[in-house]
């Protein structure tokens, strides 16, 4: 061991024991930047996970949302390659989803065409369509990023939105365009009529998609468009044009969107308006930012965390979306790292072996601070069903508990909850934060 | 001849309308560098808190109260908000402010519901002022053109000939020159903000009334509003003015010119195709200017973005 090899190059004063020793050979202690997923394995067990999740949820519904899952998590990915990979917000991405789903749509329905191919390749489809959009769009809109190309994808949105009910010969107006996917040629048999045979189609495209979007993110024009990002300037000096790197990332965007796309053609069999407007594109930097921009894995939680919010609370309360809008708001204020930011600053902890020591703070903390956040929920609920109900209408029910919303006990108790529930919180958080710098620092009893 | 001067002061009071929220807009923008996507959602709410207001104490109340409470959440905003935000950046403080728009939309709708409200202007300017050739013109109008003309002349008297407008130019070019000679550069920040989003609030005071006050009101006029500003030049107030008026003549005029596109092409010398309807570019052929008139602005945005993108009057480039 000689004192020049950086790995064991210890600064003066401190202990050769609270070194943090990383071995580059090891998979798992390499350090890369943007990314967790280093070897095989996640894309293995996600793989076996997304073939054995019909085992486990067999109903309809469950299948439903694990089809809408993966059609935001391709999309989602396809976005995060632009707003978290080459730093480019766009406001009007769902576009290229949707064009490339109308394409899809288009497709289905000349008959002879579509009698001739499988469906499986039908995402290609859509994907080309999407690619060729933003290689119109893109030739323009690249030329800077930042403000103004945020502007100019909001602008394209609204206008491509705005299209949809003037040019119905391709955008079908009002109702939209509808098809039929069992015309397709069968593909090994299947024809697809079962919502467990396009989950199964829906679920290989997530896993082909990620990984090839992942593999872009590693390629050296994917790589560049990190550098751009960053310091579009040094990148010209390096001789790369900013502008074509950024040129690149939005095209391969676009025929990922697409594939989105026609997946949604896919499963829905219907396309309207709805999937080209200003509140879809909203949705899914919604879902992107939710999850992550940081890291490669963060729009797929981002889209599973959205997924299950808006279907699970859509059920059981009105006012989803607010909640959808509190959550997104305070990640974007105390968590701009999203989902993934807060499992990956977990990580040293875990490498130091000290993880063990977070976990009776987090219970003390965020167990009192949840029950407060549900009590502050009730609340809500309660002045939206004094205000609105019908006249006479005095019975709620939340959390399983139906009551009279017009009397005072519920009020105090919902109330009560909430101060006790979130003042526990905020008088534990110091002792979580002396445990989470202790957790975080090298040395002392590991 | 009169229905030019007729769409002419309609047009004038839409872009005049245009202008109170792009003012505050590109103020805003100047300052912190930032589009503040919440900006109609503060025109939204000044609608809203002027109804609830008018119940109680009648119109001219809510025109007084409703933008100072409007101001003064926008200052909490701002100082509870987006300054914490500040620190990680544009894109961040650009998702921050969209989603406020969508909560405070939602907020909206839960308090007043999904409905339009019955806001009504004040009995006293319930008249016609003039008619022109058949077509009256409501005295509410001119009140509108009256307190938006008034509101820009105060607002460049302000900021061009007072102490406290020099100093916020000043804050907004070099903040750290300013902070140095001993100013509170983030109060001012935050008082520009405030003053931006009362200014959006007066503008729904007096729209509500007019353009109806229901919960979508924020996102119809919202983009509208940035396009608005991205044409003027960001941060150029003069430019927000002649992009403002600009857009609310050319709207106004492609809706009631019927102009159809079959005549234009006929005009350039290309002849309609015979059968028509199997035509893929049928839709195109049939194309009316009142059915683009809503993405004309859009168009326009795209256009000078693309060959001029500071903007009209802007200086700078981002």
């Amino acid at each position: 061991m000689t004192n020049k090899d950086p790995r064991t190059d210890i600064p003066k004063g401190a202990k050769p024991s609270e070194q943090i020793m990383t071995d580059p050979s090891k998979a798992s202690e390499r350090m890369r930047a943007g990314s967790m997923t280093l070897t095989l394995v996640p894309w293995v067990v996600a793989a076996v996970l997304l073939a054995i999740l019909p085992q486990l949820f067999t109903n309809n519904s469950a299948l439903t949302i694990m089809n809408q899952m993966s059609i935001t998590i391709v999309f989602a990915l396809a976005y995060n390659m632009l707003l978290g990979q080459g730093g480019m917000l766009s406001f009007g991405h769902a576009v290229y989803a949707g064009v490339g789903g109308f394409a899809c749509m288009h497709i289905m329905n000349m008959s002879d065409f579509f009698a001739s191919i499988p469906l499986v390749i039908l995402p290609v489809f859509g994907g080309l369509f999407g690619m060729g959009l933003a290689m119109i769009v893109g030739s323009f809109s690249t030329r800077s990023a930042g403000t103004v190309f945020a502007m100019i994808s909001l602008g394209v949105g609204e206008l491509i939105a705005a299209c949809s009910v003037i040019i119905v010969a391709f955008f079908g107006g009002e109702e939209g365009v509808s098809g039929d996917r069992t015309y397709a040629q069968p593909f090994f048999g299947v024809e697809f009529l079962q919502q467990e045979e396009v989950y199964y189609l829906t679920a290989a495209w997530v896993i082909i998609s990620a990984a090839l979007m992942y593999l872009w993110s590693r390629t050296p024009v994917g790589r560049m468009a990190n550098a751009v990002r960053d310091n579009p300037e040094r990148a010209e000096f390096l001789g790369y044009s900013s502008r074509w790197v950024r040129y690149y990332s939005f095209v391969a965007s676009g025929f990922f969107a697409g594939v989105a796309g026609g997946l949604f053609a896919i499963n829905y069999e219907i396309l309207t308006e709805e999937n080209l407007n200003t509140a879809s594109s909203g949705v899914i930097l919604l879902v992107t930012f939710l999850g992550g921009v940081g890291f490669f894995f963060g729009p797929i939680i981002g889209a599973i965390a959205f997924t299950l919010l808006q279907t699970v609370l859509s059920l059981s309360t009105e006012l989803w979306a607010f909640y959808a809008g509190s959550l997104f708001l305070a990640t974007v204020m105390f968590f701009p790292g999203g989902l993934a930011g807060l499992i990956m600053m977990h990580v040293p902890a875990f490498k130091l072996g000290k993880a063990g020591k977070l976990v009776m703070p987090y219970i003390k903390t965020l167990l009192p601070g949840a029950i407060g956040i549900l009590g502050l929920a009730a609340l809500v609920e309660m002045t939206f069903h004094y205000r609105h109900a019908a006249t006479g209408d005095d019975e709620m029910t939340i959390f399983w508990t139906t009551f009279d919303s017009h009397s005072l006990m519920p009020w105090i108790i919902a109330g009560a909850l909430t101060l006790i529930g979130l003042g526990i919180a905020r008088a534990t958080a110091p002792a979580l934060k002396d445990a989470w710098s202790e957790a975080n620092s090298a040395g002392g009893a590991s | 001849m009169d229905l030019i001067l007729v769409n002419l002061i309609d047009g004038l009071v839409t872009g005049l309308l245009l202008f109170m929220l792009s003012a505050g807009l590109t103020l805003i923008f100047s300052m912190m560098g930032v589009l503040n996507f919440a900006h109609a959602s503060f025109y939204m709410l000044g609608a809203y808190f002027a109804y609830q207001i008018s119940i109680a104490l009648g119109f001219w109340m809510g025109l007084l109260i409703a933008p100072l409470l409007v101001g003064v959440i926008g200052a909490g905003v701002e100082r509870y908000g987006l300054r914490r935000v500040h620190q990680y950046g544009h894109v961040p403080e650009l998702i921050f402010t969209f989603g406020l728009a969508l909560l405070i939309e939602e907020l909206v709708q839960f308090i007043w519901g999904k409905n339009q409200m019955p806001y009504n202007g004040p009995e006293i300017l319930n008249f016609t002022a003039f008619a022109i050739s058949g077509n009256s013109i409501p005295a509410y109008k001119i009140f509108m053109i009256f307190i938006s003309v008034g509101i820009f002349l105060g607002l460049l008297y302000v900021l061009t000939k007072t102490r406290v407008g020099m100093i916020i130019q000043a804050a907004l070019s070099y903040p750290r020159t300013v902070e140095a000679l001993g100013h509170n550069v983030p109060l001012i920040f935050m008082g520009v903000f405030g003053v931006g989003t009362a200014l959006a609030g007066v503008a729904g005071v007096i729209a509500g009334p007019v353009l109806g006050t229901f919960p979508g009101m924020a996102f119809v006029l919202g983009s509208i509003v940035f396009v608005t500003i991205v044409i003027g030049g960001l941060g150029s107030l003069w430019g927000a003015l002649v992009a403002s008026l600009l857009i609310g003549w050319i709207t106004t005029f492609a809706k009631s010119y019927n102009i159809e596109m079959e005549d234009i092409l006929n005009g350039i010398g290309i002849s309609t195709p015979e059968n028509l309807d199997d035509n893929i570019f049928r839709d195109f052929w049939s194309l009316t200017s009142p059915q683009i008139a809503d993405i004309l602005p859009y168009i326009l945005m795209v256009l000078i973005l693309i060959f001029r993108p500071a903007g009209l009057f802007g200086k700078r480039i981002q």
